[in-house]
C-alpha cells in the first residue's frame, strides 16, 4: 500500500465508522415506532357494495321494514365498536338533579353526574354520616336532596365552549352546580339566599366571568314573608351575577351580587357577546302580576298572567351594574348584595322593551348582534338589534316607565324583524350558514328560518324568512345544534328534546321516557330528517349544550396517588403504602386503608362500640379505568374510589356486629375476594382472653 | 523504562513518522474515541423493551429497561404479576443497575487507556466493551429465568400459571398475554461499539505492528 492509499483508507475507515452509527439511530428509532404500532388501527378503508351485498342488505332490510332513509340514517348514526363520538352532549337530568353526557351521533349515554341528588354510583353523598355532599346539599339546615336541574352552560372563552367547567342551574331550589371536566365531579353548590326557586340558571358571559342565574316565581326576597295582597310592593324578582374565579374553579360569593327587578315573572336569560357583550337579556312573563287564587273564584294564574299583549324583555347593562356593585352601591338583603330598582334606573343599569306576551327563551344570534324572542303564544319570534338598543338608551327613546321606574325602550325604535314560524315557539338555535332553529312546543315541529343583515349573504334564501319545518315526536321544548349557542356554531347536529315520546318506544308503564331526536342539519335545502330517537328514561331533561369532543380534555385517571377531588390537590391525609392500620386515640379512631387489585390494606378493622371512625381510603392504581369501590353493609356507606382518588368518611360504630365490606366495582378476576371484615366489639363483651378461653360461658351467660 | 513496560505499552512513535504518517496513527485513536462516546450516549436510550398485549389493554402495556433503569408500565405490571406470584421486577438485578453506570465508565476510561498502549495487550482492555451486550442479554436471561422459575407458590393464580421462563427477544405469552420483547437503541449503540473497537484494533495493528517489529529488529533504536 503506498502512503497515499493508507491514508486514504483511513478516511474511509473514519466514514465508515459514522455512517453505520447513523444509519443503526435511524433505523432503530423507525423500528421503536413499529413496536409501538403493533396494534390494529387500519385506517378504514373505502367500502364498494358487490351485487351479492346489495342484494344482502335489501333483504335485511325488507325482513325489518326498513325504508331507504331509514338506512341512510343508520349509516349516519351507527358507530362501530371502539370508534368515538364527534360531539359530547351535555344535558340537563331534569328532576334527576344529574347531568347526562351523551355522545353524539350515536346518542349513546356515555355517563350522569350526580349534582344535586346523592348518587350510589358515584358514592356522591354515600360517605357515611356528615357526607360533606350531603352538608352542602342543606338548604337551612334541611336536607334538600334532589334538583331540578334545567340548564347547562359549558365554560367559555371569547364567547366559545373551553370545556374546562360546566354549570347548572336547580329550578327547584335556586342553587347552582359547578362541575369540573377534568374529573367530572361537582367541585360546588351555591344556594342563592335571596330566592326560593329560580329559572334562568345557567348562563355564562362570553369569558366565564359571570355565571347569571335569573329568577322566575317572585317572592319576598332573602326568604321574607308577606301575604298576596301586598304583592306588588313586597314581593321581587332578581337577578344574580356568579363571579367565577376560573383559577379555582369556584364561584366566588363574596364578589357576586343580584339585580332587583320588579315581580314580574323572569324567565329564561342569555349573554351578550361580541357586538352585544357587556349586556344579557331576560324575559319575563306575567308583568300583569297577577295573583292567582283560582280556589277564590279568581282567575288562574295561567290566565291571569296572559292578559296583557306584551310583557317585558330586560335588557342588563351587566358592565355598568358590576361597577355599580363594586362602588358599593349595592345593599345587603340576607347577607348578599343587591343592587335595587331605584340605584338600576338612576345608573342606567336596567332597561325594558315590550315582547310579544309570555315569551320563552331568548337567544343571541352568534355575532350577537340580534335577540331572538321567541313567542310561545304568538307564532312568530321577535328579533332585537342591539345596535337599535344602544341607540335608543343614548336617545332616551322610551315609551314610558313601569310602575317601579324603570325605562321602556320605544318597541319599534328596538325590533329588527318578526318571523311568522308557526305555533308555540320557544327557543332558538344557530348554524354557520345563516339559518336559526326554533323549536314549536305546539307544531311539535323544529324550523329553520333565514337570519338578516350580516347573515344575509351566508345562503341563497331571503333574509328571516321561513325556510322548512321538521315535524318531531313530540312536543318539543328545548333543542341544541352543534355549538349552537357560541360565538362560531358547527351546523353540524341538533337535537330535539321532546317532552311526549307517546308511542315511540314501549309502553313502560304511564310513566313514559323523553325522547331525544337527533336531526341531521348539515344540508340546506334538505327536510332535516330525524336520524335517530334516544329515550331518556331518567328524569326530564330542560336544555343541553353540544361540544366538540376534542375540547374536553379529561383525566384518564387522577394525577396523582392520593389525590382529593374536593381540592383538586395531594392530600397530605392519604395513607402511604406500608402505613395502613387502625390508630386509636380515645374514642376518636383512625382508619387508613389501601385498596389495589384485588385487596383492602388492612383486611381487618377491629372497633369498639361508640366509636367515631374517620375511614381514609386511597386507591393505589394508576390504570385507566381501574375503579374499585367501597360499601359497608348497614351504614349507608359506598365510596367510589376511582384510580389514584383519596377519600375519606365518617361514622359513629354504634351498631356492634361483624361487618363485611367489600368492593362494589367489578375490578378484577378476584374482585369478589377483595373484602375485609370490620368487627365493632359491643360495649359489655367480655375481655379478648376471657371470650377466647371460654367461648360455651359467653353464650350461656346471654 | 523497563523492558517489561516496554513490551507491555509498546513502542512509541518516532516525531518524524508521526508528522509523516499522522493519520495512520490518529485513525484508531479517532474510532477508539468515537466506540467511547457512543457507549456513554448508550446510557441515555433503552436498551430493552417488551410489550405486553391484552384484551382489556387496548394500548398495550409497556417494560422499558435502561442499563440502570427499568421504567413505563412497571407498577402495572407488578400489580398482574402479584396474582402470579412473581416478585416486583424492581427486585430483579438491583445490584446491575446500581453498578452499571459505574462500570460503563470504567469500560470507557480503559479503552482511553488503551489508546496509549500500542502492544497487543491493548486487547485486553477492551475485551468488556466488547463483551458487554452478551454480558447484558445473559444477565437479563438469568433474571427473567429467576423471577419466572421462583413464583409464589401461594399466589391466587398459581394453579392456572405455572413457573415459566419469559421470552427475551421475540414473540412470547403468558395468560391472556402475548409478549414482543426487543433491543432498544441503547444495546446497538454498545454492539457498534464494540464493533467499532474491533475495526480500531485492525487499525490500530496496522499502525503499531511496523513499529514493534522493526523495534525487536532494533532494539537500540527502540530504547
Amino acid at each position: 500500500m503506498t502512503r497515499k492509499a493508507r491514508v486514504h483508507s483511513s478516511r474511509l475507515g473514519v466514514a465508515i465508522t459514522a455512517g453505520v452509527v447513523l444509519t443503526i439511530l435511524a433505523g432503530d428509532a423507525l423500528g421503536q415506532d413499529t413496536t409501538r404500532r403493533r396494534r390494529r388501527d387500519e385506517a378504514a378503508k373505502p367500502i364498494e357494495l358487490t351485487p351479492a351485498q346489495v342484494a344482502d342488505l335489501t333483504k335485511l332490510a325488507n325482513a325489518r321494514k326498513l325504508s331507504v332513509d331509514d338506512l341512510i340514517a343508520a349509516a349516519k348514526t351507527y358507530m362501530p365498536s371502539g370508534r368515538h363520538d364527534d360531539y359530547v352532549l351535555f344535558s340537563s337530568g331534569g328532576q334527576s338533579g344529574q347531568i347526562f353526557a351523551i355522545g353524539v351521533p350515536s346518542m349513546r349515554l356515555l355517563r350522569s353526574i350526580s349534582v344535586f341528588t346523592p348518587e350510589s354510583w358515584q358514592g356522591y353523598g354515600f360517605g357515611g354520616e356528615n357526607d360533606p355532599v350531603r352538608e352542602r346539599l342543606k338548604i337551612n339546615g334541611k336536607p334538600v336532596e334532589w334538583g331540578d336541574t334545567h340548564h347547562p352552560a359549558l365554560s367559555e372563552t371569547a364567547g366559545d365552549y373551553d370545556g374546562q367547567f360546566l354549570f347548572i342551574g336547580d329550578k327547584a331550589n335556586a342553587r347552582l352546580g359547578v362541575i369540573d371536566l377534568r374529573d367530572w365531579e361537582t367541585k360546588q353548590i351555591v344556594k342563592n339566599p335571596l330566592t326560593v326557586s329560580d329559572h334562568g340558571a345557567a348562563f355564562v358571559t362570553p369569558n366565564t366571568d359571570y355565571v347569571i342565574e335569573g329568577g322566575q316565581y317572585a317572592t319576598v326576597l332573602g326568604y321574607g314573608y308577606a301575604t298576596p295582597e301586598d304583592y306588588k310592593k313586597s314581593y321581587r324578582g332578581m337577578v344574580t351575577m356568579w363571579k367565577f374565579d376560573r383559577a379555582k374553579g369556584r364561584i366566588d360569593e363574596s364578589q357576586s351580587f343580584a339585580i332587583e327587578l320588579p315581580p314580574y315573572w323572569q324567565d329564561l336569560a342569555d349573554a351578550g357577546k361580541l357586538a352585544s357583550d357587556g349586556f344579557f337579556f331576560v324575559n319575563s312573563f306575567n308583568s300583569e302580576m297577577a295573583t292567582g287564587g283560582v280556589e277564590s273564584g279568581k282567575p288562574p294564574f295561567e290566565a291571569g298572567a296572559s292578559q296583557r299583549d306584551t310583557d317585558y324583555l330586560h335588557i342588563v347593562d351587566w358592565k355598568k351594574a358590576e361597577k355599580v356593585f363594586k362602588e358599593g352601591k349595592a345593599k345587603k338583603i340576607n347577607g348578599f348584595s343587591v343592587i335595587t330598582m331605584d340605584v338600576s334606573a338612576a345608573e342606567g343599569v336596567l332597561y325594558f322593551t315590550p315582547e310579544p306576551k309570555s315569551p320563552h327563551g331568548v337567544d343571541v344570534t352568534p355575532n350577537g348582534q340580534y335577540m331572538v324572542v321567541a313567542g310561545k303564544l304568538d307564532p312568530h319570534v321577535t328579533v332585537y338589534s342591539i345596535d337599535k338598543i344602544k341607540k335608543a338608551i343614548a336617545d332616551k327613546k322610551y315609551s314610558g316607565k313601569d310602575d317601579y321606574g324603570i325605562p321602556i325602550l320605544d318597541f319599534d325604535a328596538v325590533k329588527e324583524a318578526q318571523v311568522e314560524l308557526g305555533l308555540g315557539p320557544l327557543h332558538t338555535q344557530f348554524d354557520d350558514k345563516g339559518y336559526a332553529y326554533t323549536s314549536l312546543f305546539l307544531d311539535s315541529a323544529v324550523a329553520r328560518w333565514t337570519l338578516g343583515g350580516e347573515y344575509d349573504s351566508k345562503n341563497a334564501d331571503e333574509p328571516w324568512k321561513l325556510v322548512q319545518k321538521t315535524p318531531v315526536q313530540y312536543n318539543i321544548g328545548h333543542l341544541c345544534a352543534a355549538e349552537g349557542d357560541t360565538v362560531s356554531p358547527d351546523g353540524n347536529y341538533l337535537i330535539s328534546m321532546s317532552k311526549w315520546s307517546v308511542d315511540r318506544f314501549l309502553t313502560t308503564g304511564p310513566l313514559l321516557p323523553q325522547n331525544f331526536q337527533l336531526l341531521d342539519i348539515v344540508q340546506p335545502g334538505t327536510t332535516m330528517p330525524v336520524i335517530y330517537d334516544a329515550p331518556i328514561g331518567v328524569g326530564e331533561p330542560h336544555y343541553c349544550q353540544m361540544i366538540k369532543a376534542d375540547k374536553l380534555k379529561s383525566w384518564d385517571v387522577y394525577p396523582e396517588i392520593g389525590w382529593n377531588p374536593h381540592t383538586q390537590s395531594l392530600d397530605p391525609n392519604s395513607p402511604k403504602k406500608g402505613q395502613e392500620g387502625v390508630v386509636r386515640n380515645g374514642n376518636k379512631v383512625t382508619v387508613n386503608m389501601t385498596a389495589i387489585r384485588s385487596h383492602f390494606t388492612p383486611e381487618h378493622v377491629m372497633l369498639e362500640e361508640g366509636d367515631h371512625v374517620t375511614w381514609r381510603i386511597v386507591a393505589m392504581e394508576q390504570t385507566k379505568d381501574a375503579t374499585h369501590g367501597f360499601c359497608i353493609g348497614g351504614y349507608n356507606v359506598n365510596l367510589s374510589i376511582e384510580p389514584g382518588e383519596y377519600t375519606e368518611f365518617e361514622f359513629v360504630a354504634d351498631k356492634p356486629g361483624t361487618y363485611p365490606f367489600y368492593c362494589t366495582e367489578f375490578c378484577s378476576a378476584l374482585h369478589l375476594e377483595m373484602m375485609g371484615y370490620l368487627h365493632i366489639k359491643p360495649k359489655n363483651a367480655p375481655k379478648a382472653d376471657a371470650s377466647a378461653t371460654t367461648p360455651a360461658t359467653t353464650a350461656s351467660a346471654k | 523504562m523497563s523492558a517489561f513496560l516496554t513490551r507491555l505499552i509498546g513502542p512509541r512513535i518516532p516525531d518524524e513518522e508521526l508528522r509523516a504518517n499522522r493519520a495512520r496513527y490518529v485513525t484508531p485513536t479517532v474510532i477508539f474515541m468515537a466506540a467511547r462516546i457512543l457507549l456513554l450516549v448508550s446510557i441515555f436510550f433503552p436498551y430493552w423493551h417488551m410489550e405486553l398485549e391484552a384484551p382489556q389493554y387496548p394500548s398495550g402495556l409497556f417494560l422499558t429497561a435502561y442499563v440502570n433503569n427499568l421504567t413505563e408500565d412497571v407498577k402495572e405490571i407488578d400489580g398482574l404479576n402479584h396474582y402470579i406470584g412473581m416478585r416486583p421486577l424492581g427486585e430483579a438485578a438491583s445490584f446491575e443497575r446500581a453498578a452499571s453506570v459505574y462500570l460503563m465508565i470504567a469500560m470507557v476510561l480503559m479503552v482511553e487507556v488503551a489508546a496509549f498502549v500500542h502492544s497487543k495487550w491493548a486487547v485486553l482492555l477492551a475485551v468488556p466493551v466488547i463483551g458487554f451486550p452478551v454480558g447484558f442479554l445473559v444477565d437479563l436471561y438469568y433474571w427473567m429465568r429467576h423471577f419466572g422459575l421462583n413464583l409464589n407458590p401461594q399466589a391466587p393464580l398459581s394453579s392456572s400459571v405455572k413457573p415459566f421462563v419469559p421470552t427475551v427477544l421475540g414473540e412470547g405469552g403468558i395468560g391472556q398475554f402475548k409478549t414482543y420483547a426487543e433491543l432498544g437503541t441503547g444495546y446497538w449503540l454498545a454492539v457498534v461499539s464494540g464493533a467499532l473497537i474491533i475495526i480500531g484494533f485492525y487499525f490500530h495493528r496496522r499502525a503499531y505492528r511496523p513499529l514493534t517489529l522493526s523495534a525487536t529488529q532494533n532494539p537500540k533504536a527502540a530504547a
